[in-house]
């Protein structure tokens, strides 16, 4: 019954969203603090935030996932929740020792006027900050943009509070990854260092949320970025921002305060969004492109022309985060797969527009929608039946409905394993998503297959 | 491991028995800056009211909440599954300033006419409160207009805990129930189950146990719930209240409203769901066939269980337990329930006991467990390291801290998928405990390994 909720017949909606494809901002900007070392993420707030962000946190990466609260009542929102924020900085420095907190807002604290800024101010003045010790905060209301905004803000606070320059240009690079999962931050900062340029990746959950069972439980764990990279920021020789929505305000603004040179770039989702990386990586760096890099982009290729067949004429709906989108619609057309029905949560206009100019050639018009949910993809999707879901996990109820072939992207995932430790980005990432989309498609090949056509080789 | 210490302002609320002689302090709001592991009211009133299955469940608030809450919780329906949608009326910045009463009341106007949904419940989020959106007028409004009943759930979040959630959850129930009340009379030998969330198929066990002893269940509040059933919950002779926490307030309204007495029973574990039967069937005590019936019925159902659950038993005799659960009534059950599988408990928490709860459960603890209200992740992995456990019972915060510290883990909360209730949930439980605590896993764990080579050497 569940999946029969969704009828064919697509009327306008005005006033609501019915499964939606996107969440709020404070879990962003949590999930952007747990990428800085040693820090513990505060959400200034009622606890509910809080542990819905962990939960749902949780259950995405099957890790510990830390952070305090504000533990807003019924006075705070009357009186502002300054008194609970200051108590909050004493007791998580005292208690929890870690060397950051991250405080992001949340709808109430917004919408009563808490101004963080001076209330972490004040914190410092009444010495609740110990000396080495750092406060920072961004502001993310909950009714504004999504969960990327979140992250986009905090990733912002953290350049900004922490960026100095010298002066003296320190020969590193800013790479910023983008609302991407652990593993493919990892790759990101692999793929950098091979190409011989030094790296300070930002915000870097690597090693936070992927984290190995040691049978010990660290409330910090081993990755982050630490404070020191995020100081050396504005001497760095040059800022790549990867995916415009969830990293360029960052880069721009090192950009205008310390005159670090920043480009955006898509996401290295699929060959070309990679070779794009790489070029900027090569011309901004001034280095050349390893042999190494040059194979597995080989690879990649390698793959995709021994299986292009079954990519062939596919149509594909999807549906996630527009930095994510825009480089994986490009990849799904250069395999010659067609992308038909396109949905993000998040709002933007130029999200629409983009995918409008990337799919002009085709002999068909894309749907496409920002601000949209998944209840307007599975109409779609009933109106206009597609070979392919690329969703987050929320897709299987259409999946099943629908009976379509099903690859799990985005967040959140809470079905499946692997996400968190195997990239979808650059050229090796590009090879786990053909993988990825082969086994489902030659999956429901077999199982559709009549016997006498049941075939042994593929 | 070093050492973890506790938050000075929480040591009263930390009891070791055998060792103080303090009360433990409790119904305390969580002190601003703690990890807490509780949740807000909105999160109290959607996990009651969530499995009516024929209604819409509105929630008015920026998505967030919306997202957080959509079909996370296992509450299983035998008919419709409108309950599983995630409608929200997504508030934006415009809204913020401008109010939501509009877009509530056509978000509300666009679904009943699609879903024609039986009942509508409205849920209030922080944001709601603080704008002060005159929700209680807009559900009147469309209640007139749409004939059906529309009701406000006063759950912002920052109201203060779960448990005011659960109160407001009650509040909009008590409503449904009396203002379609219309003069019919008393059931005979019929009973209202309370507080029973239908969790993997609960509800299908337990009524299928009263089905035997010869007693209607007029209602289930809110497992497999419909509006219509609830309507008729005045009906019933009693009511049987599960999960003391959550539908108490309900009872008491209605037992002072209608006369309805309640009786506070567990359905977890050999002995309280032997005592809740026996219980009912006592209340019954002209008709004492029931009786007959109910002795009969435990006798064949524990006849049926016991070998298995003496077989499982060898394997976990002097196994130390950890117990970490939402409400403390959940607690003394598993305890009883651990000492049949020859476990004991060495470490007993809840995130809203009262003074009651945890006089009972010190004198139900053995000597030297701990006993902690409202408990941050640090406190709960220091004294599972301490008191060396082997299991730890909670929710899903807690299940990748047990993970990281190599033990096994049992989840008690809503995210099970098998029912754990009644004699055949005693065997499911303990083959679930035995499934991990009896695993190879442990074994590889580097701690441990490291431990066991050292002990080889010596």
């Amino acid at each position: 019954m569940l999946l029969r909720h969704t009828n064919k017949e697509i009327k306008p909606r005005k006033a609501l969203t019915v499964n939606p494809a996107k969440t709020c901002q404070p879990i962003g900007a949590m999930y952007a603090s747990l990428g800085i070392h040693n820090c513990l993420p505060h959400s200034h707030g009622s606890q509910g935030c809080c542990a819905y962000h962990r939960s749902a946190l949780t259950r995405h990466y099957r890790e510990p996932v830390m952070a305090a609260t504000s533990s807003f009542t019924e006075g705070s929102s009357v009186f502002g929740g300054q008194a609970n924020l200051v108590q909050a900085i004493n007791t998580i420095f005292t208690t929890y020792e870690p060397d950051i907190i991250a405080v992001h807002t949340t709808c109430l604290s917004e919408t009563i006027g808490d101004d963080v800024n001076q209330i972490a101010i004040k914190a410092v003045k009444d010495g609740k900050v110990p000396d080495g010790k750092h406060v920072i905060h961004a502001s993310t209301p909950s009714y504004v943009g999504s969960h990327v905004t979140g992250f986009s803000n905090m990733t912002k606070a953290m350049a900004m509070y922490f960026s100095k320059s010298t002066g003296t240009p320190n020969g590193k690079f800013n790479i910023i990854p983008g609302y991407v999962e652990p593993s493919d931050m990892a790759e990101i900062k692999r793929l950098v260092k091979e190409m011989d340029i030094n790296p300070i990746l930002f915000p870097d959950t690597s090693n936070v949320l992927n984290g190995p069972m040691t049978g010990k439980y660290k409330m910090y764990p081993d990755g982050g970025v630490t404070a020191e990279e995020l100081t050396a920021t504005g001497d760095s020789i040059g800022t790549i921002a990867l995916g415009a929505m969830a990293s360029a305000d960052a880069a721009r603004a090192l950009d205008t305060k310390w005159k670090v040179p920043c480009q955006v770039q898509d996401l290295p989702i699929g060959l070309a969004a990679t070779d794009r990386f790489i070029d900027a990586l090569r011309k901004a760096a001034g280095v050349s492109v390893p042999d190494s890099i040059t194979r597995e982009r080989g690879q990649l290729l390698d793959i995709i022309t021994d299986m292009h067949q079954y990519f062939y004429g596919k149509k594909v709906a999807l549906a996630g985060d527009p930095d994510h989108l825009i480089p994986l619609v490009e990849f799904l057309l250069s395999i010659d797969m067609m992308p038909v029905h396109i949905v993000t949560g998040t709002p933007g206009q130029d999200f629409e527009k983009r995918i409008r100019e990337m799919t002009a050639h085709l002999p068909y018009t894309v749907n496409v929608k920002a601000a949209g949910d998944l209840f307007q993809l599975h109409q779609w999707i009933k109106n206009e039946p597609v070979d392919l879901l690329m969703a987050n996990t929320y897709g299987k109820y259409m999946a099943k409905d629908d009976d379509i072939p099903f690859v799990r992207i985005g967040f959140p995932i809470l079905d499946r394993v692997g996400h968190s430790y195997f990239p979808t980005v650059c050229y090796k990432g590009g090879m786990r998503l053909l993988e990825k989309i082969l086994d489902v498609l030659l999956d429901r090949l077999d199982r559709d297959a009549p016997e006498e056509s049941f075939e042994l080789v593929l | 491991m070093e050492p973890i210490s506790v938050l000075e302002d929480r040591k009263n609320q930390i009891y070791r028995k055998g060792q103080d002689s303090f009360d433990i302090s409790c119904e305390k709001k969580s002190l601003a800056g703690a990890v807490s592991q509780r949740a807000c009211v909105f999160c109290g009133s959607r996990v009651v009211l969530y499995p009516i299955a024929d209604a819409l469940h509105l929630i008015h608030g920026p998505i967030g909440c919306a997202s957080y809450t959509w079909d996370i919780r296992g509450a299983l329906s035998s008919g419709p599954e409108l309950h599983r949608m995630s409608f929200s009326t997504d508030l934006s910045e415009t809204d913020i300033v401008f109010g939501g009463e509009k877009k509530l009341e056509q978000a509300l106007v666009e679904l009943i006419a699609e879903y024609e949904p039986k009942a509508a419940f409205v849920y209030c989020t922080c944001i709601v409160g603080i704008i002060g959106d005159d929700v209680e007028a807009v559900c009147k409004k469309v209640a007139a207009k749409t004939h059906i009943p529309v009701l406000p759930v006063h759950s912002e979040g920052f109201k203060g805990t779960k448990k005011d959630g659960y109160k407001a959850a009650c509040d909009a129930l008590f409503k449904l129930i009396d203002q379609n009340r219309k003069p019919e009379k008393q059931i005979p030998l019929s009973i209202n189950i309370l507080g029973e969330f239908n969790i993997g198929g609960e509800t299908w066990i337990i009524k299928e146990y009263y089905r035997r002893m010869g007693i209607e269940v007029v209602a289930v509040m809110t497992g497999d719930g419909r509006v219509e059933e609830v309507q008729s919950a005045h009906r019933a002779c009693l009511n049987v209240v599960q999960c003391s926490g959550s539908l108490t307030y309900l009872a008491k309204d209605m037992e002072k409203a209608y006369g309805i007495p309640f009786i506070r029973v567990s359905y977890f574990g050999i002995e309280d769901t032997s005592d809740a039967l026996y219980d009912v069937a006592a209340f019954f005590e002209d008709t004492p066939e029931i009786m007959e019936r109910t002795k009969t019925l435990v006798q064949e159902e524990v006849k049926t269980i016991l070998p298995e659950l003496s077989a499982l038993r060898k394997d976990l005799t002097g196994k130390r337990a950890a117990i970490y659960v939402g409400g403390a009534f959940k607690a003394f059950s598993l305890i009883k329930a651990l000492k049949h599988l020859g476990m004991a408990e060495v470490l007993v928490g809840s995130q809203t006991g009262n003074k009651d709860d945890y006089a009972l459960l010190r004198e139900m603890c053995d000597p030297g467990t701990v006993i902690l209200d409202d408990a941050n992740p640090l406190e709960l992995a220091k004294y599972v390291m301490e008191k060396d456990a082997h299991l730890f019972i909670g929710g899903v915060k807690e299940r990748p801290i047990a993970y990281k510290l190599g033990i096994g883990f049992c989840d008690h909360n809503h995210e099970r998928k098998i029912p754990l209730v009644g004699f055949e949930g005693m065997v499911n439980f303990a083959r679930e405990v035995h499934e991990t605590v009896t695993s190879p896993i442990w074994d590889l764990v580097p701690r441990k390994s490291f431990n066991r080579a050292i002990s080889k050497k010596g």
